[in-house]
C-alpha cells in the first residue's frame, strides 16, 4: 500500500471511529516555498474535511512585513526561531498553547521549552537544521570541517566557492571564524570580520541561493548551505559532502504559529496538533529533507534520511552548534553596513 | 431668446464639462495609483526605521544623509558614501553600456526589417516580439543554459576541440551584458523600426545620386530621420536597465550589488525602509535628470535640423 492510500485509509478509519467530521472548512497556510509536503496536506484534508491553501514566501522579512500590514487572510505562518519573539512581541500571534495539545507529548525534550517561545505558548516545531559547508570531494580532498573553505579558500577551490547570501548567516559564520560571539557589536571583532569578508570575496564565484542545481551541475565545487539542501545534493552526487565547521555553526528552526487575525482558528489548532504526530512529522521531513523535533518519527523516516550525516549531527560536532539569535537593531545596522561594503 | 452664439457657447461649456466628468474616473485612478504610492515612498524616506522593518512615525533626515554620506562604523568619521557611489556608478554604467549594445545590434536589425518587402516585414516584426511571450526570468535562465560551463556554447567548443577547458562566461560582467542586451533588444528595435518604416527611401536614393558615400547617407540622411526612434528606444532600454534586478543576479552571481539589490537589501535583511525609500527616490531623480538632458539635447539638434 503506498503512502497516499495509507494516509487516506487512516483518515477514513479515524473519521469512522470518531463518527463525526470535526471543524469542516478551510485553512490558509503561509509558508516558505517548496517546503510543505503535499502528501501530508492531503492526509490532513481528508482527515478533517478541511480545504487547505498554501501561499509561498521567500524570506522572514517578507513574511513579517506582510503579516504586519494585516488583512492577509492567512491562518498559519512558519517563521524561523530568530523571528518568533518579534512576532510575539508585536502581537501578531494567537496564544494557542500547543504545550497543552494532545500530541505535544511527542515533542523531543530539547525542543519542548525553547528560549524563543518559553513553554511553547504559540509555536509548534516544523523543521530544524544546521548551516555548514558543502564540498565536492572530487575537487578538494583536504579537511573541510571549517569556515576556512569559504573565508580562507584553499587553492583547489579558488573561484569555485559560492556563498548563500543570507546576511545574518554569513556574518554569524565570519564572527565564529575570527573567534567572536554571535550578535557581537565589538568593533575590534567586526573589523576583523569586515576585513576577512572583503579579502575572501575575490575567491568566490557567486553569492546565490540556487545551490542544489549548481553544485549538482558542477558550477560550484563548494558552498555554504543548509543541511537539507546538502542532503539533496549528495543524493544527486555522492562526492558531495556536508561538513560541520569546527569554529561553530548555526542551528535554526522553523515553527508553525497561528496568526491573531486567523479566521479559521480551530482548523489551525488542529493543524498544529496534527503535525506533532510522529508519522506526519516524518512525512513533512520526507519532503523538505530537514529533521523534525518529534520523538518517534524516526520509525517513519525515509531510509535515506535515517542515518544521513546531514540530518543526524555527529556527536563530536554537536557541542559546536549554536542557536542563532536575533541581534539588536543597532547591531543589525552595523552588519548591514559591512554587508553593503562586502557587496559594493 | 438666446442668440445662436450663446447657444453655441453653452454647448461648448457643456461639452468641456462633460469631458472633465467623463475623464474624472481615469484621472482619479492615475492620480491615486501613480502619485499615491510615490508620495508614500517620499514620506517614508523622512521617517525613522522601525526596529524590525517598517517605519516609526518620527521625522528623521538620517535616511537622506546616509544616501550620500556614511559614518564609518570603525573610526566614526563622516565621509562620502563610497559604497553607494560605487553601486550607483556600476548600475549607471551597465545601463549606458546596455543601451549602446542594444543600439549597435538594434539599428541594423531595424534597417534590415524596414528594407524588406511589405509582406515579409510583418513576419520579421512578429519574430522580434516572440521573446516577449515568455517571462523575463525564464529568458534569463535560457541565457544561463547557453553560456554556463556545461552549457551549449562550451559543450560545442569542447566537442570541436577548439578549447580544452570551458570558458568561464557565467558570473562575469560579460555574462550580465549578454543577458541585458538580449533581454532589452526588442525594446530598442521596435521604436527604431517604427520610424525607419516611415523613412522615405527616395531621399536615400537622392543622396546616392548626389554622390554621397554610404556612410554619409547613413549619418546625414537616415540617422537624423530616425532619430526620434533611436531616442525612444534608448529611453525604453536605459530606464529598465538602470533598475535591472533579475538579470545581474542570475547571470552575474550576485557578488556585486546593483542599485535594485541595494534597495532590496534595505527593505529585506537590512530593515531600513527609510533608506530604501530615499535610495528609490534618488534613482528616480537620476532617471529624470538623464531624460531631461537627453530631451534637451535632442531638441537642440532638432532645431538645427529644421
Amino acid at each position: 500500500m503506498n503512502w497516499k492510500t495509507t494516509a487516506t485509509a487512516m483518515g477514513l478509519a479515524l473519521l469512522a471511529s470518531t463518527g463525526l467530521a470535526r471543524a469542516e472548512g478551510v485553512l490558509n497556510i503561509y509558508n516558505w516555498g517548496n517546503y510543505t509536503s503535499p502528501d501530508v496536506i492531503k492526509k490532513f484534508e481528508d482527515k478533517y474535511k478541511i480545504k487547505v491553501t498554501i501561499t509561498d514566501y521567500d524570506s522572514n522579512d517578507t513574511a513579517l512585513a506582510k503579516i504586519r500590514q494585516g488583512g492577509t487572510g492567512f491562518d498559519i505562518a512558519v517563521p524561523s526561531q530568530t523571528y518568533v519573539p518579534i512576532w510575539i512581541k508585536e502581537g501578531l500571534l494567537l496564544e494557542t498553547d500547543p504545550g497543552k495539545m494532545e500530541n505535544f507529548k511527542n515533542v523531543a525534550p530539547e525542543w519542548a521549552n525553547p528560549e524563543f517561545d518559553p513553554g511553547r505558548k504559540y509555536s509548534v516545531p516544523w523543521a530544524w537544521g544546521t548551516i555548514g559547508v558543502v564540498v565536492n570531494t572530487d575537487a578538494y580532498k583536504g579537511p573541510a570541517d571549517t569556515w576556512g573553505i569559504v573565508f580562507n579558500t584553499p587553492d583547489e577551490l579558488k573561484g569555485k566557492v559560492n556563498v548563500v547570501p543570507e546576511m545574518n548567516d554569513v556574518i554569524f559564520a565570519a564572527i565564529k571564524y575570527v573567534g567572536g560571539q554571535q550578535c557581537t557589536d565589538d568593533k575590534a571583532v567586526l573589523k576583523k570580520v569586515r576585513d576577512l569578508l572583503v579579502a575572501a570575496k575575490p575567491n568566490w564565484i557567486a553569492m546565490e541561493y540556487n545551490t542544489i542545481e549548481k553544485m549538482g551541475a558542477g558550477d560550484f565545487k563548494a558552498t555554504s548551505d543548509w543541511n537539507g539542501s546538502a542532503l539533496r545534493q549528495r543524493l544527486a552526487n555522492a562526492a558531495i559532502h556536508y561538513n560541520y565547521p569546527k569554529e561553530g555553526f548555526g542551528l535554526w528552526s522553523d515553527n508553525v504559529v497561528v496568526l491573531k487575525e486567523a479566521k479559521n482558528v480551530e482548523n489551525a489548532k488542529l493543524f498544529q496538533n496534527f503535525i506533532m504526530d510522529p508519522e506526519n512529522a516524518a512525512g513533512l521531513s520526507a519532503f523538505h529533507r530537514y529533521a523534525n523535533a518529534i520523538t518517534g518519527s524516526d520509525k517513519y523516516m525515509p531510509a535515506d534520511m535515517k542515518d544521513a550525516p546531514e540530518v543526524v549531527i555527529p556527536a563530536d560536532a554537536k557541542p559546536k552548534g549554536e542557536f542563532q539569535k536575533m541581534c539588536a537593531p543597532e547591531t543589525q545596522e552595523l552588519y548591514t553596513k559591512i554587508w553593503t561594503e562586502l557587496q559594493k | 431668446m438666446a442668440t445662436a452664439e450663446e447657444v453655441a457657447k453653452a454647448a461648448e461649456r457643456r461639452d468641456v464639462r462633460d469631458r472633465w466628468l467623463l475623464s474624472a474616473p481615469a484621472l482619479l485612478v492615475i492620480l491615486l495609483a501613480a502619485t499615491g504610492p510615490l508620495l508614500i515612498v517620499l514620506v517614508y524616506s523622512f521617517l525613522t526605521p522601525g526596529a524590525y522593518g517598517d517605519v516609526k512615525w518620527q521625522f528623521s533626515p538620517d535616511a537622506w544623509v546616509s544616501v550620500f554620506m556614511e559614518r564609518d562604523i570603525f573610526d566614526d568619521t563622516l565621509s562620502l558614501a563610497a559604497a553607494h557611489v560605487t553601486i550607483f556608478w556600476r548600475s549607471i554604467k551597465l545601463a549606458v553600456v546596455t543601451t549602446l549594445a542594444t543600439l549597435a545590434l538594434g539599428f541594423p536589425t531595424a534597417y534590415f526589417m524596414a528594407t524588406r518587402s511589405e509582406k515579409t516585414r510583418d513576419l520579421w516584426l512578429f519574430l522580434i516580439t516572440i521573446p516577449f511571450w515568455t517571462n523575463l526570468l525564464i529568458r534569463t535562465f535560457a541565457v544561463l543554459q547557453i553560456i554556463r560551463n556545461e552549457g551549449i556554447i562550451n559543450t560545442i567548443l569542447l566537442k570541436l576541440g577548439i578549447i580544452s577547458a570551458p570558458i568561464q562566461i557565467l558570473y562575469t560582467d560579460t555574462a550580465i551584458l549578454i543577458g541585458m542586451a538580449y533581454v532589452y533588444l526588442p525594446l530598442m528595435v521596435l521604436p527604431i523600426y517604427a520610424s525607419m518604416e516611415k523613412l522615405d527611401f527616395r531621399l536615400v536614393e537622392a543622396g546616392y545620386d548626389l554622390y554621397a558615400t554610404r556612410f554619409k547617407v547613413l549619418r546625414k540622411i537616415i540617422f537624423p530621420l530616425v532619430k526620434p526612434g533611436v531616442i525612444a528606444g534608448s529611453i525604453l532600454v536605459f530606464i529598465p536597465a538602470l533598475g535591472a534586478y533579475v538579470t545581474p543576479v542570475v547571470l552575474g552571481g550576485g557578488k556585486n550589488m546593483m542599485l535594485s539589490n541595494l534597495i532590496e537589501l534595505q527593505f529585506g535583511q537590512g530593515r531600513n525602509w527609510p533608506l530604501g525609500s530615499a535610495l528609490s527616490i534618488t534613482v528616480m531623480v537620476i532617471v529624470m535628470l538623464a531624460l531631461l538632458a537627453y530631451v534637451r539635447n535632442a531638441g537642440k539638434s532638432g532645431v538645427r535640423h529644421g
